[in-house]
């Protein structure tokens, strides 16, 4: 099994241009995924301070961008642009799984949706970190996607839900319990909190920093891979498509140098923003606690 | 000497024409003393301005009246001190009683100014006078050596920036509180003694002086009513506004720094209000509008939740909350602003929830960590394993 070191010291023997490229995400996903990650970092860097408003970095922040008013101010803006990219996803949902009945959205290996296959392969990937066993061959969304994948979906109905809430209290309060508007605060702090660990260590290592896409996975921004990287990742997704023939069809252009450097510096940007917010919150909440 | 004194007499009387008619009398003395550049033994100037005296408030009276020792010409050069007293016996008497009593280093000069230009205290230009009395008590108790020395705050620039010596220096309110306003004049006792206007029991009557409205609501309160009732530890004014550094109660500093006032006795409170978003919101600055303790509690007339009257009283929340959140309801205002969510017996559900909230935390984080310490560990294996190979294999 070709190994992506291997991968990458051919295909830098090979010109860019001679490696077959091929298509993961379009360009709708990826702009998708560029108002996701960027109202994220936006709604952290604006809720941690809130969270640790009695530590000195969060103080000296707010007082940097002219004090809390700012930060409300972009923290709200940042939450609508992040709602207004959720409703866009679930728009596309419900028209390419209900309304035209695509397969794939909902079942089978194309599916966000859990299957058995990701039971035995979060298990088979154990055994294979403890030397027990081979590497299992994953398909198009390997099951530590799907989870960061539903780990957002559940997080924006929670987070959302309880932040306007929170800035709609009065109205909320006709249908909720007095009680709930304390525990609104519990949870979206918690899942904020919970979120942005999440994000900032355990996403950016699985899908950035560990050795075999280190030091960033740049698909997620040109939307296409190497063959060798989609064989070695994806061996199962790769092989159903040659056995289908379609593999053909996702053949794409390599993505321009202007794009992959382009991509390198809004990866990096936010990878280090992220790194910074961890260290800060992680300082804050061991100081706290 | 006696050229010189002479020349002196012969001055004095052409002088004696130029002098008001109410130092008339007084051409004997004033024929040396009105050389502005006279001076005693030991170097002191002995000057008289006949005009600035016989305009001051003692100006009709005569050298000798003060001056009683001196009955003939010449005089002795060390002549006794004059005693105010003889004729300002009640003052010297609050003096001798207060903590100013040390006659050497407080005689009546230091704060009346030059015995000779002494004016009424209506007077602009008197040392005592409203908007001079900073200034004047500033000499001393604006000085860092001095306020160390005996152990004093340097009070006076506190003061000049409060709103008190805003009113006074930058409006030139007569009504505006000064020093003595508070402290008194010639009897100024300790705030340590429980005759002082400054001893904490006494401090609500000394503002009330002013703000009698204010001190009439704070004596209904609870605070009022404990203090009244000898509790020493409830709040006096001076203990949330400050007793110099008095900050207008709706500026964004004196909304800053007093929350953690209240919470110096109320400890509990304080820590739950930390944990809502009133307080995360307000510590940050900028945004000050978020409510406080007295937003809710009423400032003066602090009162308990049972007491139909208070803010907080079960009929009164809707249009105490309402003040800020527009719209809220019997519903909305069940929320609890003091809310413990670590405390299972009093707020229970709050309780699960964190409880909850903190497990799905620590598993999620829990597992994936070691997940991807280990899928790490074991990346880095084979690349490793894979790079050694193939070094085999070029060799």
């Amino acid at each position: 099994m070709p190994d992506l070191e291997q991968a990458a010291m051919e295909s830098r023997e090979k010109s860019h241009a001679e490696v077959r490229h091929f298509m993961r995400f379009t360009r709708a996903q990826r702009y998708l995924h560029a108002a996701l990650f960027s109202s994220f970092l936006g709604l952290a860097g604006t809720g941690l301070p809130l969270r640790f408003s009695e530590s000195i970095w969060a103080r000296g922040l707010a007082k940097g961008v002219g004090g809390f008013g700012a930060i409300l101010f972009f923290h709200k803006f940042c939450a609508l642009v992040l709602t207004v990219a959720f409703l866009i996803h679930l728009k596309e949902i419900v028209t390419r799984g209900i309304i035209h009945r695509e397969k794939g959205i909902f079942w089978g290996a194309t599916s966000m949706v859990p299957n058995w296959k990701d039971v035995k392969d979060l298990f088979g990937h154990l055994r294979w970190f403890l030397g027990l066993g081979a590497k299992p061959r994953f398909d198009r969304y390997a099951y530590w996607e799907k989870f960061d994948y539903w780990a957002v979906f559940w997080g924006m109905i929670v987070i959302g839900f309880s932040g306007y809430a929170m800035w709609f209290a009065p109205f909320f309060a006709r249908f909720l319990p007095g009680w709930a508007l304390n525990a609104v605060l519990v949870i979206h702090s918690e899942e904020g909190l919970l979120a942005i660990l999440f994000i900032f260590s355990i996403h950016f290592v699985n899908t950035h920093l560990r050795p075999d896409s280190f030091p960033m996975d740049l698909v997620v921004f040109t939307g296409v891979e190497s063959e060798e990287e989609f064989k070695t990742k994806r061996p199962q997704e790769y092989e159903r498509l040659k056995a289908q023939g379609k593999l053909e069809a996702r053949v794409a252009e390599a993505p321009g140098i202007w794009q992959i450097n382009f991509s390198k510096v809004v990866g990096f940007t936010a990878i280090v923003i992220g790194l910074v917010l961890l260290v800060l919150t992680l300082s804050a909440y061991l100081r706290e606690s | 000497m006696k050229t010189a004194s002479s020349i002196a007499l012969v001055l004095g009387a052409l002088l004696a024409v130029a002098v008001p008619r109410a130092v008339w009398g007084q051409t004997d003395c004033l024929s040396c003393h009105a050389d502005a550049s006279l001076q005693d033994a030991s170097g002191k100037s002995v000057g008289v301005d006949a005009h600035t005296f016989g305009a001051s408030i003692h100006g009709s009276l005569k050298c000798g009246d003060c001056h009683a020792t001196i009955k003939d010409y010449p005089h002795p050069d060390q002549i006794t001190p004059v005693k105010c007293e003889s004729c300002h016996a009640d003052e010297a008497a609050g003096l001798a009683g207060s903590v100013h009593s040390l006659k050497s280093e407080h005689p009546c000069t230091s704060c009346h100014g030059d015995a000779h230009a002494i004016f009424p205290k209506d007077d602009a230009r008197s040392a005592v006078y409203p908007l001079n009395v900073p200034r004047t008590c500033g000499a001393c108790h604006g000085n860092d050596a001095m306020a160390k020395k005996h152990g004093l705050p340097n009070v006076y620039p506190m003061y000049i920036d409060s709103i008190h010596g805003f009113a006074l220096s930058k409006e030139g309110l007569l009504v505006a509180a000064n020093c003595q306003s508070c402290h008194g004049s010639h009897h100024i006792l300790s705030h340590k003694d429980p005759l002082s206007p400054t001893y904490k029991t006494n401090i609500p009557k000394t503002c009330g002086s002013c703000h009698a409205g204010i001190t009439a609501n704070y004596m209904g309160g609870v605070h009022g009513k404990a203090v009244a009732a000898g509790d020493l530890k409830a709040p006096v004014c001076s203990d949330c506004h400050t007793a110099h550094a008095i900050l207008q109660p709706t500026a964004d500093a004196f909304r800053m720094q007093s929350t953690p006032i209240c919470g110096s006795c109320h400890k509990e409170k304080l820590s739950t209000y930390r944990d809502t978003f009133h307080s995360q919101l307000g510590s940050l600055g900028g945004y000050v509008e978020t409510a406080r303790c007295w937003d809710c509690h009423g400032a003066h007339d602090v009162l308990p939740a049972s007491d139909p009257n208070s803010p907080i009283a079960k009929a009164n929340l809707v249009a105490t909350c309402g003040k800020c959140h527009t719209g809220a309801n019997l519903s909305f205002v069940q929320y609890q602003p003091h809310a413990n969510a670590r405390n299972r017996k009093l707020n229970p559900a709050l309780y699960f929830v964190r409880l909850f909230m903190n497990l799905l935390l620590a598993g999620t984080l829990g597992f994936f960590v070691i997940h991807t310490l280990l899928w790490l560990i074991r990346s880095r294996y084979d690349q490793i394993k894979k790079k050694s190979t193939e070094g085999d294999n070029h060799a």
